[in-house]
């Protein structure tokens, strides 16, 4: 990585061979002003959150995620993720496909459609299914009349959370699978493979690495929702909470460490999110290079 | 096993890419498809496999009707055209998948792959994945890769497009060799009449999705069915002439009219070897200035440049040309010794190919 912005040794002495050439100052100014805007408004907020969890000390800090309504919601947000990033897995491929093996009229308006979600504010996206599923809502009647509860429960948790994370997988594969093309899967259908043996033995090798990154991205946003899930809950505690809204309880009442406790697991799982990013890109980066 | 196909039309949306074609493959025949690009060749030969369905007419492999037939099931073995190898296994995984599909017993499977890459001289490389191949060997494991569960057909969509000039000549060679001893019924797909003509047994000759020609490569040369095959396989001297005062013209070049009445036009088209070229200027008829000449190797190409301003292209050997004595610059005398009549005024061309196909007064191709 270090080798793309390595220039070479005494350019900053030596008159410049290319007229276009900004002069050395200017270069480091630039990079002093991108560090530092990263380190004031990235890094150091992000040391603060471990910093205020620690602030009463690591027992407060492990009894704050042992409590009931904490470890709860940590269940929670699993669950949610759990049912919604499969969900998003299986849309993704169906889209991906559809949309880079076929060619069909509404084409352009579904690529747009897929997207919708990241131009949308997450509040909107969860008044959506209030209005269809809530009490005064188009379906609610009907779901009131056979006793399903989606609204200030489960489901609409997961609802609003595949709604938000829906482009992740479809957006991260698109792009991988254009580039495949489908001669490799008309060569497996020539040896005799049916659809299923194709796609699990050609299609899905051949887009692993972009799967999985979609994947990641789309767990790491499913785990983090706020504002969609916000609307949807009905903060229940210990049981409509998901993390980050009961990081939002925490903190309105006044318990800033519980509330940066439980948000170190958010920010780690940021990390750990990046850092496989980071190790796949690098994966990528020498595969390019073999 | 043989293929045939009865009046076979493609239609894309509007687009008719294969209109009514006929023609077949006989048993433990090396065939070709030749055609300009977007001719429809490909189409064909992906109907016969079965990547696509035929609008109307009917596909035969073996005597068996094979339309309603899926593309697992025709027994065929498929070579793309830039391979697509199955870039996450490597070269025996990619030779056993059919075999493993259609569930042969795994000793089986290996002594088929070792078999393979030993016949096709890919012993040592059985580890490597595709990206770590050169493009001769990718082609030789596509081709191991189709012929593995021992297919009725090989199908090849352009076999030698993707790889560079010196490694195309050594796997033409190489090809003639393997179906020999294959003895498996082949058609392969060429835009490159050259290689049509040195690879196979018998020529199919497409152009706008019609089927012009089927021939062996000395018919489909020596007798032309018509102006666009005549102009397609091998090169040719084109004029345009004009009937007047008895005679058919082109600048000062004269033939007979046959017949033809005053002021009637017709297109002759003659090869460059049929043009003989002497020094002595009583030998010929006519007068010209041999302008340039092209080294080949044995032949030469010799451009002349009549006195009314029409080319043509001769080709001959290095032995006459240094016993002739003749440079760049002289003046030499000529004669055409054949010729073809490619097309009457009376019976045009269709618009579509005249069109393709414009004919200047005088050119010569791919010589």
């Amino acid at each position: 990585m270090d080798s793309k912005i390595v220039t070479t040794p005494g350019s900053a002495r030596q008159p410049s061979l290319r007229g276009t050439e900004e002069p050395p100052f200017v270069k480091w100014l630039l990079i002093a002003i991108a560090l530092g805007f990263c380190f004031v408004f990235l890094l150091l907020p992000l040391a603060n959150v471990f910093a205020q969890a620690l602030a009463k000390g690591w027992v407060y800090c492990a009894n704050a995620l042992a409590a009931p309504d904490s470890l709860a919601a940590i269940r929670l947000t699993v669950l949610v993720a759990a049912i919604s990033v499969p969900l998003n897995v299986l849309f993704g491929l169906a889209a991906a496909w559809a949309i880079a093996k076929f060619e069909f009229p509404a084409k352009s308006l579904l690529i747009t459609l897929i997207d919708l979600p990241f131009s949308i504010s997450p509040v909107v996206a969860g008044l959506i299914f209030v209005i269809l599923f809530g009490l005064q809502g188009y379906l609610g009647p009907w779901l009131e009349a056979h006793d399903l509860k989606i609204i200030f429960a489960v489901p609409g948790l997961v609802l609003a959370t595949v709604f938000v994370t829906f482009p992740f997988v479809a957006r991260e594969l698109i792009p991988v699978m254009q580039a495949t093309g489908s001669e490799q899967e008309q060569a497996a259908l020539t040896l005799g493979a049916n659809g299923w043996q194709t796609f699990w033995h050609v299609t899905l090798p051949s887009v692993k690495w972009g799967l999985l990154y979609g994947i990641i991205l789309c767990n790491a946003r499913a785990m983090g929702e706020f504002g969609a899930v916000s609307v949807l809950s009905g903060h229940i505690a210990g049981q409509t909470d998901t993390m980050p809204l009961r990081v939002e309880k925490l903190y309105n009442e006044y318990d800033a460490p519980a509330a940066f406790a439980l948000s170190s697991l958010l920010v780690l799982l940021a990390l750990f999110t990046l850092a496989i990013k980071i190790w796949m890109e690098w994966r990528q980066g020498r595969r390019l290079i073999r | 096993m043989s293929i045939e196909l009865r009046n076979v039309t493609k239609r894309f949306g509007d687009v008719l890419a294969v209109k009514g074609v006929s023609f077949s493959v006989k048993e433990g025949e090396l065939m070709a498809l030749l055609g300009p690009s977007g001719g429809g060749k490909t189409t064909v030969l992906r109907m016969i496999a079965g990547l696509e369905l035929p609008t109307s007419g009917d596909l035969f492999i073996g005597g068996h009707r094979v339309n309603d037939v899926s593309v697992q099931r025709r027994n065929i073995g498929f070579v793309f055209q830039n391979y697509a190898l199955f870039k996450n296994m490597n070269v025996s995984n990619n030779v056993a998948f059919g075999l493993k599909i259609k569930k042969w017993r795994r000793a089986d499977i290996q002594a088929r792959v070792a078999e393979l890459l030993r016949l096709f001289g890919l012993e040592g490389l059985d580890r490597r994945y595709p990206h770590q191949l050169s493009g001769g060997q990718r082609q030789r494991v596509a081709i191991a890769r189709a012929l593995a569960s021992k297919p009725s057909v090989l199908l090849l969509d352009e076999p030698f497009g993707a790889v560079d000039a010196k490694i195309r000549e050594e796997l033409r060679e190489w090809l003639v060799t393997l179906h020999h001893d294959l003895n498996v019924t082949t058609l392969f797909v060429t835009h490159d009449q050259e290689e049509a003509l040195e690879v196979s047994n018998r020529i199919v000759i497409f152009s706008g999705g019609i089927l012009e020609q089927v021939g062996t490569p000395r018919e489909v040369y020596e007798q032309p069915a018509n102006e666009f095959v005549a102009r397609f396989i091998g090169a040719m001297n084109v004029l345009e002439l004009e009937v007047h005062n008895g005679a058919a013209r082109a600048g000062e070049l004269e033939f007979p009219s046959n017949g033809m009445s005053e002021g009637q036009k017709l297109r002759i088209g003659f090869r460059p070897y049929a043009v003989q070229i002497s020094s002595d200027l009583s030998q010929y008829r006519y007068h010209a200035l041999l302008r340039h000449t092209f080294f080949l190797g044995v032949l030469l190409r010799v451009e002349l440049e009549l006195p009314s301003g029409l080319t043509i292209r001769a080709r001959m050997t290095k032995e006459e040309y240094a016993h002739q004595a003749l440079e760049d610059g002289r003046e030499v005398s000529f004669q055409i010794r054949q010729y073809r009549v490619l097309s009457k005024e009376s019976a045009p061309l269709p618009p579509e190919r005249e069109a393709s196909y414009p004919a200047p007064p005088v050119i010569a191709e791919n010589i």
